[in-house]
């Protein structure tokens, strides 16, 4: 059930983000994720940031050990390949504003061209510590959407949380859906500011996984588990869902509060 | 419709069709979720005294449709922390069995007066995890491992216990025997039997533990035998497990003996609606073949054998 394949490029895309692309012909669509096994030492779940032809790709950011150890993969090493799993981005809106916290745009840019070449028009809200961790904002340039920028520091665009930038183009702009991915408490705060205006949003969503197969329960969240029944969530399912931006689980199962 | 209800180990269940261990039990809302999607009850994931992470990935395998390979490593948020997911499957009205592994009889014991403890209806004991070091196979599988572990619980509860009794032993029904001696008040089989996989590229087992438990329609004759042969050799109902994907698979354990039945990889293949599909598809089954109830189909195969008896 998994191919193992060889990295054939390694790209920085932020002094703490890396893209590893690999020769992979399943057929993905933006939102699917992939297992990605570094032998000899973990298997991680990994939203495709690149899903079209056959080089994909994914883009990972140093958070934990074991991310941390996928950055030290180099090009012409072996890794283990399994999916695409899970649920894609509904590419059919018009006029679509992407909110991403930090390496959520590693998700989120795969989408944005597809809806771009789709004849959608897509507005980038994206957020990051601070300007030389904004991942993708010249690939979302480049494929035509607009970008507005903000920073925790201030170093680069409005100085504070992308929440701020997304409810002012909330406030003032019409959109048919909304897309975001990043840390839940800011996910919960677009929903919030999106339902101010009846703006549909779909959420991006990130548990601890095993089995990518609907099995293993690590992923559990409420009635869901993010491997099947995500990654895309629409806000509207995750309205009753308890553990939304309140707890996730460790890999014992443990609930950890955000 | 045939009466799917049966009496098994004290309970009494709406139908023979339990969510196995290991499967969808780590949050008390996935327990819910399969009870409401039809299941006659729920087994809890194997809890410990202490949180266990498990294995690091690569812990899966599947093949097709026939065959899943695992060595989880028991992941569990132990005993202090998961009362409050049994607490959140219970109140949504499931019927919740709860699993333990212990390292010895003393550790089984104090586990399972906890568990008890949090209005399970039963205890399964985890005496066949083929995978885990200090646990499992390794401190229940001989007929004495079994027969002290059980007894040692048994003192301690006074809800029913069920033993889940490895098959990898060239004879499980001692081990059943061995069960019931110690008071058990049925005995599951089978647990996944020992099995591995080897990526060939990389020259490497692909399960990180290298050696795992095969489960799925492969081991279905391999249960089917195990059940055939403890049913012979006990008196206390058997519940059986291993490959269960259709109504003709669960009717084929209920012929060879079982009263209840487990189903865990096929959650993996179909979802957990195989919960809704399996007591309806059953149900007909036993009308088309003149049964009223399932409880009258249970162990019939033996009357009809010629197999020799030992």
């Amino acid at each position: 059930m998994r191919s193992v394949v060889t990295v054939s490029e390694r790209v920085t895309e932020t002094p703490s983000t890396v893209t590893l692309r690999f020769p992979y012909a399943p057929a993905a669509d933006p939102g699917q994720f992939v297992m990605v096994w570094l032998p000899g030492d973990d298997e991680l779940p990994m939203s495709l940031s690149f899903t079209e032809g056959p080089s994909k790709g994914v883009t990972i950011k140093a958070m934990g050990s074991s991310s941390r150890r996928v950055q030290s993969i180099r090009v012409g090493d072996p890794i283990g390949i399994r999916g695409p799993y899970g649920n894609r981005f509904d590419l059919s809106p018009k006029r679509i504003l992407i909110v991403s916290g930090g390496s959520g745009a590693a998700v989120l840019a795969p989408a944005a061209e597809q809806a771009i070449a789709r004849g959608g028009s897509v507005t980038v809200a994206l957020g990051a510590t601070r300007a030389p961790e904004l991942l993708f904002k010249e690939r979302f340039r480049a494929m035509g959407a607009r970008v507005e920028v903000a920073t925790d520091d201030g170093s680069e665009g409005a100085h504070g949380f992308v929440t701020a930038v997304a409810e002012r183009l909330l406030g003032s702009e019409p959109f048919d859906a909304v897309w975001t991915c990043g840390p839940e408490v800011m996910m919960k705060k677009v929903i919030v500011a999106a339902d101010a205006r009846s703006v549909p949003v779909f959420c991006s969503m990130e548990r601890h996984m095993k089995c990518a197969l609907g099995m293993c329960d690590a992923c559990a969240l409420g009635p869901y588990h993010v491997c099947v029944d995500g990654p895309v969530f629409a806000a509207e399912r995750l309205r009753s869902v308890p553990d939304f931006a309140t707890f996730h689980r460790d890999s014992s199962g443990r609930r950890l509060p955000f | 419709m045939a009466d799917l209800s049966v009496r098994c180990a004290g309970l009494h269940l709406r139908n023979p069709f339990l969510l196995a261990s290991g499967v969808w039990g780590e949050s008390g809302e996935s327990l819910a979720g399969a009870f409401r999607a039809g299941a006659g009850g729920v087994i809890t994931k194997s809890i410990g005294s202490v949180p266990r992470p498990g294995y690091p990935n690569p812990t899966i395998e599947t093949y097709a449709t026939w065959g899943l390979l695992n060595a989880m490593g028991l992941p569990n948020p132990g005993i202090d922390e998961y009362p409050r997911e049994i607490e959140v499957a219970i109140k949504a009205g499931a019927t919740v069995i709860g699993s333990v592994f212990g390292g010895d009889a003393d550790e089984f014991a104090r586990l399972s007066a906890r568990m008890a403890a949090t209005g399970v209806v039963a205890l399964e004991l985890n005496l066949s995890c083929p995978h885990a070091e200090g646990f499992g196979t390794e401190v229940g599988g001989t007929p004495a491992d079994v027969e002290r572990i059980v007894r040692a619980v048994t003192k301690v509860v006074s809800i029913p216990v069920i033993a889940k009794i490895t098959p990898n032993t060239n004879d499980p029904a001692a081990l059943a025997l061995a069960a019931e001696r110690g008071g058990a008040a049925a005995v599951s089989a089978i647990n996944t039997l020992r099995a591995m996989a080897i990526d060939v590229h990389l020259r490497r087992p692909v399960l990180s533990h290298g050696l795992g438990g095969l489960s799925g329609s492969a081991i279905k004759p391999v249960g089917l035998a195990c059940v055939w042969k403890i049913f012979e050799k006990v008196s206390i109902p058997v519940v059986g497990v291993g490959g269960i994907a259709s109504a003709r698979d669960a009717l084929e354990y209920v012929m060879a003996g079982a009263r209840a039945l487990e189903v865990g990889t096929q959650v993996t293949f179909e979802g957990i609606g195989v919960f809704t599909r399996l007591p309806k598809e059953l149900s007909a089954l036993l009308d088309e073949l003149g049964f009223a109830r399932l409880e009258d189909a249970v162990g019939v195969a033996h009357r009809a054998s010629s197999v020799p008896r030992e």
